[in-house]
């Protein structure tokens, strides 16, 4: 992509015609380059989010989720090289000025990172930290700024006058929800939150998450939430996107994905959290043999295939790109269904029956006869 | 048989100034080949009561008793005792040395106790955690190994020294979910194989259901339920459990506390979950007419026996004929 020539305020290439897109990911690549060589982090992931839409993006370490939800605020070291199209409001962010950026960021979406304790400026007071990007973003004069944090720590559930503690002096969870009192201090339309829960208590993790539930459903706030922890995105999301070294394996309707994932690895990410009182994991725990691959050193054809437990001989060469697996539902705001989809050679219509390497496909990827648009 | 046990065991710290009961009046056993889940959020004392059950705290007051004999804290009676009743840590990362080979990690324990036969002890060790064949790893550093593994050297580490106990904090929680399952599975093979021990720290209730035969559930320095884990995770009776259990994020009904876990330099009176109790809030409690005795009286400590118990008035006034 070529950056326009005019820095301009109006986005360049706006889609009009989509309005409530908030989000969309166009076959987004990013590779990070080291002396060592390129190592692939996400390979070609699409997506989207609408306004008021909550999307959970699953998937362990090395899986890219992280550097995907990075990549939307170029939040990434400079190494990484990104590709492919990330329309923001329709405005493609890979493309922006750098003042454009400062002015998309926190003011048109936010980041809630992982670890509050070490994002989090240990020597500054917490209201402090809440008030900069308000300052900075010219929104607030400092009286101002003072009001708008102790608005901002009530709605997630502090007292106001936290905002003279430092980190600290605060637990876990009241860390968190400053991360996210100051996520939504500019009112953006989009929050990416990575891991929001992770190192927090299950009763804490479960306040935070009603916390983050309804200022969803409050205020039509977009979401992007990336967990390693299923069962916490399908509470939380309307849709579920399933990442494996860099990919979308499957996606869907979250409950769906989590009761009936169709990919062999959204299945054991879906066992590896078992629900408590079912009796099939009781003095079983589920796990997949093997570890997640190094991002350099991808297996070839489907890459989860050396440690699928469903592999037939051909995905050692052959990936399969996101096929409709069946089901799916409409969406509950009146909008296009949503399809589930999985990246495996099971959910082809006719498995085996795909041509061999030696069979005159040229090309070894299997895509759906139509994209699904 | 119960192999290792708290009884009457309090430890106490100081805290800005004042006493904090981390643990304050548990008894709990682990028997013979038992793996027991001890669950509870952060803050509730379980890691300083597996400290001290590994030695590493001294109670104010109670005892720890290995094989029915009470824990001397002489250092020649602890490196005896830590060779029988083994840590494994919650971060693997974290307690590897990053310039140590893998067999150097798994052999430190057996030169610290000079046991003979190093090399087939470091090579047993590593194969019975899963590291076949162990030749393959020893000269490889942690970083040359993916998270699984390294906690499998960790766990090697302890196999090394033939214990009877490993006392597990959070085994899991630093792991990739994919791998999660392997590990627990490797604890569960270990018991049945050697017949090992365990007791296991954690505050996810899905992990103890995956491998535990009984859970203790502490809240502030105490057991407030323990019983076999289907009994107290399928029909829990002390409301703390229920709403541990009601948070999951799969429950229908949540039942979400207010506040963070409170402070044990400042234990309620009466019962010390009262003044966060949905059962009391709720006017349950008073219905039953135990509402007094929930802010004036705390219950008795839990007995460490079999079967399953409740520190709760509620539970018990419901539970009794009327």
């Amino acid at each position: 992509m070529t950056a326009p020539e005019t820095a301009p305020e109006t986005a360049p290439g706006a889609r009009p015609e989509a309005p409530g897109r908030l989000l969309e990911l166009r076959d987004v690549a990013v590779t990070y380059r080291s002396t060592a060589g390129d190592v692939p982090a996400v390979r070609g992931v699409s997506l989207e989010l609408a306004e008021g839409e909550a999307l959970g993006i699953a998937g362990e370490s090395g899986s890219g989720k992280s550097t995907l939800a990075m990549a939307v605020l170029r939040l990434l070291p400079r190494s990484a090289r990104v590709g492919g199209e990330i329309l923001l409001g329709g405005e493609d962010v890979l493309t922006m000025t750098w003042g454009r950026l400062r002015a998309v960021r926190w003011a048109s979406a936010s980041v809630v990172f992982q670890g509050a304790q070490h994002a989090l400026n240990p020597v500054r007071r917490v209201g402090a930290q809440i008030a900069e990007p308000l300052l900075v973003h010219g929104l607030a004069d400092p009286a101002g700024a003072r009001t708008r944090v102790a608005e901002l720590l009530e709605q997630v559930g502090l007292p106001a006058w936290r905002a003279r503690s430092h980190p600290h002096e605060l637990s876990g969870g009241q860390r968190q929800r400053v991360m996210i009192a100051m996520a939504l201090a500019c009112s953006p339309r989009l929050i990416i939150a990575d891991e929001p829960t992770t190192a927090l208590d299950v009763m804490i993790q479960a306040q935070v998450l009603a916390l983050i539930r309804s200022l969803i459903a409050d205020r039509g706030i977009g979401l992007v939430m990336i967990s390693h922890d299923l069962s916490v995105l399908a509470a939380t999301c309307d849709r579920l996107a399933v990442m494996y070294a860099g990919r979308v394996v499957e996606t869907g309707p979250s409950r769906e994905v989590f009761t009936g994932a169709r990919h062999p690895y959204g299945r054991a990410l879906a066992g590896a959290f078992p629900t408590v009182g079912d009796r099939a994991s009781r003095l079983a725990p589920r796990g997949l043999g093997g570890d997640p691959p190094d991002p350099a050193r991808l297996p070839g054809g489907c890459s989860f295939h050396p440690r699928c437990p469903e592999a037939l001989p051909s995905c050692s060469w052959r990936e399969v790109e996101l096929w409709p697996a069946g089901g799916g539902s409409a969406r509950t705001s009146g909008g296009p269904a949503v399809a589930h989809t999985a990246a495996c050679v099971h959910v082809l219509p006719d498995p085996e029956a795909m041509p061999g390497p030696g069979g005159g496909a040229a090309d070894p990827v299997a895509r759906p006869a139509k994209e699904s648009a | 048989m119960s192999l290792l046990e708290a009884r009457d065991l309090h430890v106490e710290f100081a805290s800005r100034g004042r006493r904090a009961r981390a643990v304050d009046g548990v008894d709990l056993t682990v028997g013979e080949g038992e793996i027991v889940a001890l669950v509870g959020e952060s803050g509730c004392g379980k890691t300083t009561l597996a400290r001290t059950l590994l030695g590493l705290e001294r109670p104010a007051s109670g005892t720890v008793r290995y094989g029915g004999a009470p824990l001397a804290y002489s250092t020649r009676a602890l490196k005896a005792y830590r060779r029988e009743v083994q840590l494994v840590p919650q971060d693997p990362t974290g307690s590897l040395n990053p310039r140590h080979t893998v067999y150097e990690a798994v052999a430190e324990g057996p030169r610290i106790h000079g046991l003979p036969g190093e090399r087939e002890r470091v090579a047993s060790a590593l194969s019975r955690a899963g590291l076949r064949p162990p030749e393959r790893f020893f000269p490889l550093y942690p970083h040359e190994l993916s998270g699984g593994q390294r906690q499998r050297v960790v766990i090697a580490g302890a196999l090394a020294l033939d214990p009877g106990v490993l006392v597990a904090d959070e085994p899991v929680a630093s792991l990739d979910a994919s791998v999660r399952g392997e590990i627990l599975a490797l604890l569960l093979r270990l018991r049945a194989e050697l017949g090992l021990s365990a007791l296991v720290v954690t505050h996810d209730l899905g992990l103890a259901w995956n491998i535990a035969d009984r859970v203790a559930v502490m809240y502030l320095g105490r057991i407030v339920e323990s019983g076999p884990v289907e009994q107290v995770l399928s029909a829990p009776s002390h409301p703390y459990t229920q709403a541990l259990l009601s948070v999951l994020p799969e429950s229908p009904a949540p039942v979400v506390l207010g506040g963070e876990p409170p402070d044990p330099t400042r234990i309620p009176g009466g019962c010390r979950f009262h003044p966060r109790c949905q059962v009391l809030a709720g006017g349950l409690a008073a219905g039953a007419g135990v509402d007094g005795r929930c802010r004036s009286q705390p219950p008795a400590i839990l007995p460490a026996a079999a079967g399953s118990r409740v520190a709760c008035h509620f539970a018990e006034a419901s539970r009794a004929p009327a």
